[in-house]
């Protein structure tokens, strides 16, 4: 066991909670600092400064994506904001059609809950992307039918980084009146964002992904032309009915002080985390047969998907303990499948198992891409040096020819 | 100086709570699904709240599923089961939260009919009173461990057991008991129990539903598997953390809490009634919470009184914080079968651990001054 904490490559997964953020939440919990209120008591003081605050914090992240504060619903995370923008659109208008659009390499949150619609009766259309993650909008707009209401597709992926043309898409469902629903929870803070000009009707943010707090996330829902959505969460109406429950003021403020800080510093910290994924993008460019998954020009600065072949995923992941990566995503890892997300842009099996996600954020350094490149260098060097397809490899056999025996 | 009694509101979090919570929103800031150590730490406090959220209702650690609060546990136990079944029946408490009556109301859309017990003039319902709202075609009740309003205590473990008998699933909202009175899972033989962390001292945002295994439930929250696959979502950490620290401090400062709260209570409902005769003390013949006190002060309008006790610094409610920006009068009290005019005077006090017997002494006196003061103005002698 190592002893010294691996270094964190893994910022796609989660982030580090910004400091200046966590210090602004912890002035919203105690009775110290007496800003502690239930936002919903109208009777005293301690509610109404909860309410302000929360007020600010809708301003903070409407301004990050050019919406209208009044356009914001607070969730428990992108999960819940998934799972209201797609329910919600798809049990309100189901009298206007029972037909939805998304694709293969969403999140596990738009997946799943478009699987329990399709028990529920809905059909769902499953786009495959090109080979470079993107959506060919020439398919888009040929699943397009007349009983489609819904299309989602997310901004950015949250295992190859690559970029949707949002805008594009937008544009689509607009001229044919489908609603666009985007999971934006990889892509705030890191793109820019127009819900207006690019044609967006609903989009789902996180504040983990972001250096603000797990637990906390949001859905915007467009005014005009008004979203109409059934809420999944009943209660006491907060959130003009369409999500209860009690605010979490202090996990509220957190993340519209990591969407604040996320406008301010997006810019320069995007130049800054592209220099540091091109140097190791380059650094590991001179290990023989090495394959960037995704498309490379329209991708975020901060991810690096590389398949190493002829390596095997989990020892290769256990050689890289040193390093916190990740296989594919977290809510997948746990498990030994391929990543479906690599599959469906045709890697085969063994190049799927074989890819490691690099994330880089607000804390990486020099130092760290340095000290990742030399430990890829010599880990790959020594796993390929135990393996027999190396070794055939090397020798110049072509391995989708060989026979295998079973045994 | 400002006087906080709007504890069932929610509550002020604990410095040792926080303790709890700021590792996680610093140094150890992994994501429980990761394999990596940074993603196995984060598994670790996970697991270390359940645990603890488990001890303070004498269940196991594997049938607590962490929500984003008391609303969505609701939710989740409620809609889980309407949607895991055909649509039936279900009965519901008397004066259940909003949560839970709002849900059931959107069930309504999906085919369900719903029932509400009856009860008696503390809004209590008895075993055979539930009974009298079932029929063969009931797959669930829903009735509150006590009421969020007037503190009244029901009794769960006799109403768990007569739908037991029945095959009738049962919930409860513990929402308010839990960190005020003891509460045991496995005795009370319930199905599915709903928890909060913001009324024990603990974080907002935070909440589990207890489900026992038989139960079949279709989860709120698809995508991401986590929670065994009954809610997806990346797990709020640090706010679970913090959960499972205000979990065993309430387990183990229980009986000391409830021993302040109570001679907090009764000093001040003896205190009232000497200062204001005519002073009405909802639910008093019931067992209630040791927090908690629900009256009017006749002929006061509540919501008058509230306001022009905000701006002498006490914060004291007319009723539920979710309710509050409605001005119809409790529908608690109107359960309980109280006249439309004294429920209009109804306000809340809700005591905690930071309160004092100082506290009480300026509370009443503001009454007793504001009262002469509204009865000047001529306010107080018309209801609204």
């Amino acid at each position: 066991m190592s002893v010294t904490k691996p270094i964190y490559f893994d910022y796609s997964a989660t982030t580090p909670t910004d400091p200046r953020v966590a210090k602004k939440m912890c002035s919203f919990l105690t009775m110290d600092d007496g800003l502690f209120g239930n936002a919903a008591s109208r009777s005293h003081q301690y509610g109404w400064d909860a309410e302000k605050a929360i007020d600010e914090a809708r301003n903070n992240v409407a301004a990050l994506i050019a919406a209208d504060p009044k356009e914001i619903v607070w969730t428990s995370g992108a999960t819940e904001s998934d799972n209201l923008a797609i329910k919600g659109v798809a049990h309100f208008y189901k009298k206007k059609g029972n037909h939805i659009i998304t694709s293969k390499t969403e999140h596990k949150a738009v997946l799943d809950t478009c699987r329990q619609l399709e028990r529920e009766g809905f059909e769902v259309t499953y786009l495959d992307p090109q080979e470079s993650g993107l959506i060919d909008l020439n398919k888009l707009e040929a699943a397009m039918r007349d009983e489609t209401i819904l299309v989602s597709i997310m901004h950015v992926n949250n295992e190859i980084g690559v970029i949707q043309d949002v805008a594009a898409i937008g544009e689509l469902c607009r001229s044919r009146k489908i609603l666009f629903h985007v999971d934006a929870a990889q892509s705030c803070g890191k793109v820019a964002i127009d819900v207006d000009a690019m044609k967006i009707d609903l989009l789902s943010m996180s504040a983990h992904k972001i250096y603000g707090p797990k637990g906390m996330g949001a859905l915007y829902v467009r005014r005009k032309p008004r979203v109409r959505l059934e809420a999944q969460m009943h209660g006491g109406g907060h959130e003009r009915g369409m999500r209860s429950g009690t605010l979490a003021t202090h996990q509220i403020v957190g993340m519209g002080e990591a969407f604040r800080l996320a406008k301010e510093e997006m810019a320069s910290e995007n130049e800054r985390v592209r220099m540091l994924r091109d140097r190791l993008m380059n650094g590991l460019s001179d290990i023989e047969e090495v394959y960037v998954n995704g498309d490379v020009e329209q991708r975020v600065p901060h991810n690096l998907n590389i398949s190493f072949n002829f390596v095997e995923g989990e020892s290769l992941m256990m050689a890289l303990s040193d390093l916190a990566v990740s296989s594919g995503s977290a809510c997948t890892s746990a498990s030994l499948e391929p990543s479906y997300v690599l599959r469906a842009l045709g890697r085969s099996d063994e190049l799927a198992h074989s890819s490691i996600r690099f994330s880089i954020g607000r804390f990486t350094t020099e130092a760290d891409v340095d000290h990742a490149i030399k430990l890829c260098h010599d880990k790959i060097q020594k796993l390929r040096d135990l393996s027999p397809l190396w070794d055939m490899y090397k020798e110049g056999i072509d391995l989708s020819t060989v026979q295998w025996s079973a045994h | 100086m400002t006087v906080y009694l709007d504890h069932n509101a929610t509550t002020p979090l604990d410095e040792r709570v926080l303790e709890a919570m700021l590792p996680y929103l610093r140094g150890k800031y992994g994501n429980s699904s990761s394999v990596h150590a940074p993603g196995r730490e984060a598994r670790n406090a996970l697991d270390l709240a359940r645990e603890r959220v488990a001890a303070l209702v004498n269940a196991h650690p594997s049938q607590v599923v962490f929500t984003s609060g008391g609303t969505e546990a609701n939710n989740t136990a409620i809609k889980g089961v309407a949607f895991a079944t055909t649509a039936a029946k279900m009965v519901l408490g008397p004066t259940e939260h909003a949560s839970v009556r709002a849900v059931t109301e959107a069930l309504r859309h999906h085919g369900w009919n719903m029932e509400h017990a009856g009860c008696d003039e503390d809004g209590l319902v008895s075993a055979q009173t539930l009974l009298q709202a079932v029929d063969t075609d009931t797959r669930l009740a829903s009735v509150m461990w006590v009421n969020n309003e007037s503190g009244a205590i029901a009794p769960i473990a006799e109403l768990a057991e007569a739908c037991r008998e029945r095959d009738i699933l049962f919930h409860t909202d513990a929402v308010q008991a839990a960190g005020k009175v003891e509460l045991d899972f496995a005795a009370s033989r319930v199905q599915l129990m709903s928890l909060s962390a913001h009324k024990l001292y603990g974080p907002k945002g935070v909440g589990a539903l207890i489900v026992d295994k038989a139960v079949s439930l279709e989860p709120l929250l698809h995508g991401g598997g986590q929670e065994r696959g009954r809610r997806g979502g990346t797990e709020n950490i640090a706010a679970i953390a913090g959960f499972g620290k205000a979990a065993e401090l309430a387990k183990s400062e229980l009986v000391a809490r409830q021993r302040q709260v109570l001679s907090l209570r009764d000093y001040f409902e003896q205190a009232l009634s000497q200062a204001l005769p005519q002073a009405v003390i909802f639910a008093a013949g019931a067992e209630r919470l040791p927090n908690t006190s629900f009256f009017a002060i006749p002929p006061l309008e509540g919501r008058t009184l509230i306001m022009a006790l905000d701006r002498l610094g006490f914060a004291i409610a007319s009723g539920s914080a979710c309710g509050s920006e409605q001005y119809q009068p409790s529908h608690v009290l109107k359960a309980m079968g109280v006249a439309t005019e004294l429920a209009h005077g109804a306000m809340r006090v809700s005591f905690g651990m930071q309160n004092s017997e100082g506290d009480v002494d300026s509370l009443i006196s503001a009454f007793t001054s504001q009262i002469k003061q509204l009865q000047g103005m001529g306010a107080a002698t018309a209801w609204i």
